[in-house]
């Protein structure tokens, strides 16, 4: 059998050099007049290891870290093909890495190891085995399947999935649709990238379960324009999905309907906000609505909508396997199941770390980050994106779990964990948070229009030392305003950042005061 | 994106025609014209506004409510710069300061040369490996000021002619 050789095609792959590297192997395979075969494989999420290129050998796949186009020749020459593991790039056994063995993947088993668009690989490793299950259950079965899970909604605001999809399953009309919210606009975060270029053949099959549980006959995918990679990747997966009667008029010869399309969002971070997104895919302006009516009742084109996060529907195809309480079985408290987390900034070990929620943010920055990349001190790190508080020291042994966070004024949101050095000057972030809602406000409501427009210069006048005292108090004011009369956690969350640094990091901002 | 094609109502017609029976047809619409041609004409907007029976008004509204399209042609290659906070921390400041001064261009301006345009970008989920930046539909991680110089000087060379 043809040696077989593997070599990512996700994002983080491709903006390291993927492409030139599987053309140099190409090259040298044919110059050698090898038996062997290029495999595009997803990312296992080892980030900071990309490109990862990785040989099959009877112990299992051999991986060769951070491998150059110029690494190619000296490579074969060490017998990489047949896993020699004496090169310094070799990291052994793949599966032994203790970054993806102290892992609990459930969302993300397949990442890395399969092809991402062929539908046989995603077959032999438990695909669609969740769909045929649904497709033999009565809609309200299927949705209590997903209420035992526990599962909570992982685009930020931790709604429970079972309920808002009984809410669209009780409201009646013979349109209904199923939204997934691919806007993955929080910096630091890149789990819903990971699934669809990684695995997108599990968010299309979670999407159609839920089509199913509500009697929706139409999906649409909410993508950002940012991520061209994960387009391209979930459009091919889609036309396979059609062709081989996942998707379509007859899913699986069960007579039940269930159609899909990708649409690309435009550069505006509010539409991640789920009804600036309906907007949106309504060919609007994507201002915020207010709130009643819900998107379950009022969604979409006016019709009864589920809105969910792509993780949201990524763990649908397990819970539909393996069984809602299997799900349930992991986490804490009131967080259920697993959260695949993502490691970003200045961070050593970057990548995406799935785990039962539970674990400290210490552990997870220092066992699997490894630190910061520089290596100076960590200062300080932002959880769950730009509208999420930077945590100093002292709150690093937070568990991960929403209320954990919520009792330190902090947000797990997406799971994103931007990690900072002691470089970093806190008071040019805070100025930041500020200037990012200025830049991204829907401009609807004039505490986040014009509140962040002052923030920033508030900001600016504080560090100039101009009046500090009387304009720290303005900041706090306006922090107030915003988080009380915002109509949307856009203005309403843009303060949390701000306020952080004003509690933890003070002198920072004003060296004056 | 194929920068610089010609285009001609007929041809702006076509690309409407085929996407307007769409629910919620203006955005995939936009999205094909800028595509075709690497901005929205004014004339466009006209046909648009026709053929989905909204005001040109509308038309505008939308368009300049989203940071991504843009109603003047872009240079050959548009760069845009991870500004968000993953991409800061490890330098993304430094990065952006050494492009605006390396291309002698602000942000929303092209080089004289017509070569390139420069955009700010929030996040291209590349944010274990930046700082990260896109040339065309190309995102490139660990972006250090030599990088930066070096995906510049590739993309002068091909002056290869499109459309
Ligand atoms: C400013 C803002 C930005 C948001 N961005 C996203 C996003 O990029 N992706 C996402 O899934 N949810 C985002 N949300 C949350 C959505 O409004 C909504 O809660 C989510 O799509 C519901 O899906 P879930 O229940 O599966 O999390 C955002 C919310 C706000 C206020
Ligand atoms: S808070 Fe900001 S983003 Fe949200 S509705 Fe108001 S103006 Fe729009
Ligand atoms: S985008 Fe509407 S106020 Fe800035
Ligand atoms: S913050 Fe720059 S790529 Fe995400």
């Amino acid at each position: 059998m043809s040696q077989r050789i593997y070599i990512p095609c996700d994002t983080t792959a491709l903006s390291l050099g993927a492409d030139q590297l599987a053309e140099a192997i190409q090259q040298e395979i044919t110059q050698r007049g090898l038996d062997a075969t290029i495999v595009r494989n997803g990312s296992r999420g080892m980030l900071w290891l990309e490109p990862l290129v990785e040989v099959d050998t009877a112990q299992g796949r051999v991986g060769y870290g951070a491998v150059s186009a110029q690494q190619v020749s000296e490579l074969f020459d060490a017998g990489m093909l047949e896993g020699n593991q004496q090169h310094e790039s070799c990291i052994g056994l793949v599966e032994d890495h203790p970054f993806l063995k102290k892992q609990q993947r459930l969302t993300f088993a397949r990442s890395g190891i399969t092809d991402p668009v062929s539908i046989e690989d995603y077959i032999a490793l438990d695909g669609f085995n969740g769909l045929k299950n649904a497709i033999a259950m009565q809609p309200q079965n299927i949705v209590d399947e997903v209420k035992t899970s526990g599962l909570r909604g992982r685009g930020g605001a931790a709604f429970p999935t079972g309920i808002k999809w009984q809410t669209v399953l009780d409201t009646p009309s013979e349109q209904k649709y199923i939204v997934c919210n691919a806007d993955e606009g929080d910096s630091g975060t890149f789990a819903d990238r990971l699934v669809m270029e990684c695995d997108p053949l599990m968010l299309i099959e979670g999407m159609t379960i839920a089509g199913l549980a509500v009697h929706a006959t139409q999906g649409y995918i909410y993508l950002r324009s940012e991520y061209p990679v994960a387009h391209k990747l979930l459009n091919e997966a889609i036309e396979r999905a059609y062709k081989a009667g996942y998707l379509g008029e007859d899913i699986l010869g069960s007579g039940k309907r269930f159609d899909l399309e990708v649409r690309l969002g435009a550069g505006a971070y509010i539409c991640g906000e789920e009804t600036s997104l309906l907007d949106s895919l309504e060919g609007k302006r994507g201002l915020v609505r207010a709130k009643p009516p819900l998107p379950a009742i009022v969604g979409l084109f006016g019709q009864p909508t589920v809105v969910n996060n792509v993780l949201s529907f990524a763990a649908v195809p397990y819970i539909m396997d393996k069984g809602g309480q299997s799900y349930a079985d992991y986490g804490m408290g009131r967080s259920r199941g697993t959260l695949p987390l993502q490691l970003a900034g200045n961070v050593k070990q970057g990548g995406l770390v799935e785990l039962a929620f539970g674990i400290s943010l210490r552990e997870l920055m220092e066992d699997f980050g490894g630190g910061t990349l520089t290596g100076k001190p960590l200062k300080a790190v932002q959880v769950g994106g730009p509208l999420g508080a930077y945590l100093p020291a002292s709150q690093w042994d937070t568990p991960v779990d929403y209320e954990e966070f919520a009792a330190v004024g902090a947000v797990l949101g997406h799971g994103g964990v931007v990690m900072f050095d002691e470089t970093v000057d806190m008071g040019e972030q805070a100025r930041f948070s500020m200037e990012f809602c200025k830049v991204e406000s829907c401009g609807k409501c004039t505490p986040c229009r014009i509140g962040s427009t002052r923030g920033v210069e508030v900001i600016d006048r504080i560090r100039n030392g101009e009046n500090a005292n009387a304009n720290w108090v303005l900041l706090e004011d306006l922090c107030e305003t915003m988080v009380d009369g915002s109509l949307c956690a856009m203005g309403g969350m843009t303060p949390f950042p701000v306020q952080s640094v004003m509690k933890y990091f003070p002198e920072e901002l004003s060296a004056s005061r | 994106m194929t920068v610089g094609k010609e285009w001609t109502e007929q041809s702006i017609q076509l690309i409407i025609d085929g996407l307007k029976h769409k629910p919620g047809a203006m955005l995939p619409i936009l999205h094909a014209i800028q595509n075709e041609i690497g901005y929205i004409p004014e004339k466009a907007v006209a046909q648009i506004a026709e053929s989905l029976l909204q005001t040109r008004a509308e038309v505008h509204g939308v368009i300049s409510f989203y940071h991504h399209f843009r109603t003047t042609p872009p240079g050959k290659h548009t760069i845009e710069i991870c500004r968000a906070e993953a991409c800061q921390a490890v330098g993304c400041r430094s990065l952006e300061a050494h492009a605006k001064q390396s291309l002698g261009i602000d942000y929303h301006q092209t080089t004289a040369n017509r070569q390139f345009s420069l955009e700010p970008v929030y996040c291209l989920g590349n944010c274990a490996t930046g700082p990260s930046i896109r040339i065309d539909d190309d995102i490139h991680g660990r972006v250090s000021l030599e990088r930066f110089d070096e995906l510049v000087a590739s993309h002068q060379q091909d002056m290869k002619e499109v459309g």
